[in-house]
């Protein structure tokens, strides 16, 4: 265990940290999103499974990563999509509606795989031209900084990227007020002539794109191919952390690195330590039913969180 | 005529469910005539189906019951599947002690044990919920995950069988087990098609039976309902809606916990990993589409057992089709009856109100 505590040590489960993360910040900021918008969004873990098929299918048949990234986007996007049939236009169980988006999820990879590919249940291995780029620069093995920073594939840090991004688009622009408007009073909206609607639909099909993302990150980015079931929970993990970050995308930051860096943990200290690994995974799932029991469910909830919207209703 | 919209809805659900699954055969360049075909043959097709059929169906039943209950009481419980892991690991525990004692022995402390775990893990999120205000979705959600690594670690570290190489425990001694249909009809002179179905299937008729009763005929049941129907006006009428919530939670978890009495006890005679196999999330569907009400939740237990035997014997006929595609009607079953639910049901009543009308 005394490895542990040199420096490299500590940059390499740095850098494994940053790259567990990367899906679970991508899936919970495309949730946080949605539930500013006023949706309850538990269907992150499907958004990710279809999309971790999707760009693996479309990358192992074209050998292109950029179409297989694309159709995770879209196929995040349809479901996304779904849930808002359900929960925006016809004010159906928005809790419902995304469980069973996730368990379809589960059942169309499934199928489609096995019908496509006939690979019990994955597809090809990607070369690695059909996977996602890994940064050229600068290179890991010189150590320090560089190792921290170097060397992961693109989405990496794209989801770094994207957490001040959309910090600032939600707190600073007029769509990101809209956003956050139907998300707390959406009578409001309407009555300043804003379609309610169209800005949660907007919303959904935004954190549609994430969860895409995040899933094509774990199937063409970190993975090299689609495995059945490949996403283990990791969307119900976002959620955590969306609640966990009071849906703040700084906080929401630090919830998935916290499980990330407990995840990386586990996995580097496998037998050395007395804590069997599986109940250090269940760590990040029993902090945050503490969390909730010690602060409330409530606090930095939008209000309109799960509220079907109707004029006049 | 409004009284059948329960179930015409339930029909139309399943009819647009079956539509889109044999939309999506079609898609993969399957027949779907040969595959509800299979479906129906592999589900009822001969006897020793029928019995898997219903075994599945008993599972249903208890995590069916486990998702109306709390329903009715306007809470949404998603933990059956961690509920149903501690009840079959408290069932588990008292047959590994207890295994050398008569089978009623056995079973009375099982159902007993196995109640009282599915309950208890139950019971903290129903509290977090009362008086912490931490939603029980949210937390039945991060429960399945933390009893899923909890059995994980027990059975890979701690219950395994002595020298045994797959995470399960020994098996039980033949004499604790629940006994089968099969067996029990025998000295009867009724022969029916061996099977793993056993005794735990009566045991979900009369818990049918029982929540029935609660529900709908006893003070505590209309308690239940009035929290459900309106919390602060059952508050105002002198109902304490916390404790509601409390007791609402810890039924239904102990309904899912007897999921274990039927796969441990009843099928398995061992404690091993993934016995649920995501009985939770279909106990969703089980109620939706039986409406909650216990009745319709038997029956809808039947349509999913046969659902799942139909398909396990569908994918090993039909190579073209994977296991999987089953899933795909508990998903669109979901979908349709709960997220779409204000699609059909509106229409569904709109034209019962105007054939009374007319």
């Amino acid at each position: 265990m005394h490895d542990l505590l040199t420096l490299d040590a500590g940059i390499a489960l740095a850098a494994a940290s940053l790259r567990l993360a990367t899906p679970l910040v991508l899936a919970a900021l495309g949730g946080l999103l949605a539930e500013r918008a006023g949706i309850v969004d538990l269907g992150l873990e499907g958004k990710m499974l279809i999309a971790t098929f999707a760009a693996a299918a479309v990358a192992a048949v074209t050998g292109d990563p950029w179409l297989g990234l694309l159709a995770a986007i879209l196929a995040a996007q349809l479901w996304a999509l779904a849930h808002g049939l359900a929960s925006i236009t016809v004010g159906g169980n928005q809790v419902v509606s995304g469980i069973a988006l996730n368990i379809l999820a589960v059942g169309v990879t499934g199928t489609l795989s096995v019908a496509w590919f006939d690979l019990g249940g994955r597809t090809p291995t990607l070369a690695r031209d059909a996977r996602l780029p890994v940064a050229p620069w600068p290179d890991p093995d010189a150590g320090g900084l560089a190792a921290l920073i170097g060397g992961h594939s693109l989405l990496v840090y794209v989801a770094l990227a994207a957490v001040p991004l959309i910090a600032w688009g939600l707190g600073r622009t007029r769509p990101g007020l809209r956003l956050r408007a139907v998300g707390e009073n959406p009578d409001a909206v309407d009555a300043a002539g804003v379609s309610v609607v169209r800005v949660r639909y907007l919303a959904l099909l935004l954190g549609g794109a994430m969860c895409g993302l995040a899933g094509a990150h774990l199937s063409i980015g970190q993975g090299a191919g689609f495995l059945r079931l490949m996403t283990a929970g990791s969307g119900y993990l976002a959620v955590a952390a969306v609640i966990f970050g009071r849906w703040k995308p700084g906080l929401t930051l630090v919830g998935c690195l916290v499980f990330a860096v407990a995840d990386a943990l586990q996995l580097r200290l496998q037998g050395t330590i007395p804590v069997p690994a599986p109940l250090i995974q269940a760590l990040p799932y029993l902090v945050t039913v503490m969390v909730l029991a010690g602060l409330g469910g409530r606090i930095g909830q939008p209000s309109a969180l799960g509220q079907a919207w109707r004029r006049g209703g | 005529m409004t009284a059948l919209v329960p179930l015409a809805l339930a029909l139309v659900n399943l009819a647009l469910a079956a539509a889109l699954a044999a939309a999506l055969i079609v898609a993969i360049g399957a027949d779907p005539v040969v595959a509800f075909d299979l479906l129906w043959f592999g589900a009822f097709g001969y006897g020793e189906a029928v019995g898997y059929t219903l075994t599945y169906a008993t599972s249903f039943v208890f995590a069916g019951l486990a998702v109306a209950i709390a329903r009715h009481a306007g809470l949404f419980n998603i933990g059956g599947e961690g509920q149903a892991i501690l009840g079959g690991l408290g069932v588990g525990l008292v047959a590994l002690a207890l295994d050398d004692w008569p089978w009623p022995v056995v079973a009375a402390a099982a159902v007993a044990t196995g109640a009282a775990f599915g309950a208890a893990w139950a019971w903290l999120p129903g509290w977090l919920q009362a008086r912490r205000g931490a939603h029980v979705v949210i937390t039945t959600i991060m429960a399945n995950q933390i009893a899923a690594a909890l059995m994980t670690w027990l059975m890979v570290d701690v219950l395994i069988a002595p020298h045994g190489q797959a995470p399960e425990s020994r098996v039980f001694a033949a004499g604790s087990w629940l006994p089968s249909v099969a067996e029990v009809l025998a000295p009867l002179g009724l022969e029916v098609a061996p099977s793993p179905l056993n005794l735990s299937a009566v045991l979900a008729l009369a818990m049918a039976a029982a929540a029935w009763a609660l529900i709908y005929r006893t003070p505590r049941g209309f308690e239940l309902r009035a929290v459900g129907a309106n919390a602060e006006a059952a508050r105002r009428a002198g109902i304490d809606p916390g404790g509601v919530v409390v007791r609402a939670m810890v039924l239904s978890g102990a309904c899912a916990g007897l999921v274990g009495v039927n796969e441990i006890l009843g099928v398995h005679h061992r404690l091993l990993l993934g016995f649920t196999g995501g009985v939770g999330f279909v106990g969703v569907a089980v109620a939706m589409i039986g409406r909650n009400h216990p009745l319709g939740v038997v029956l809808a237990a039947l349509l999913f057992g046969a659902l799942v035997q139909g398909g396990s014997e569908l994918a090993f006929e039909y190579r073209a089709l994977d296991r999987d595609f089953v899933i795909i009607l508990q998903g669109l079953v979901i979908f349709l009856a709960g997220g779409l639910e204000g699609l059909v049901r509106p229409w569904l009543a709109r034209r019962a109100r105007r054939r009374a009308t007319a």
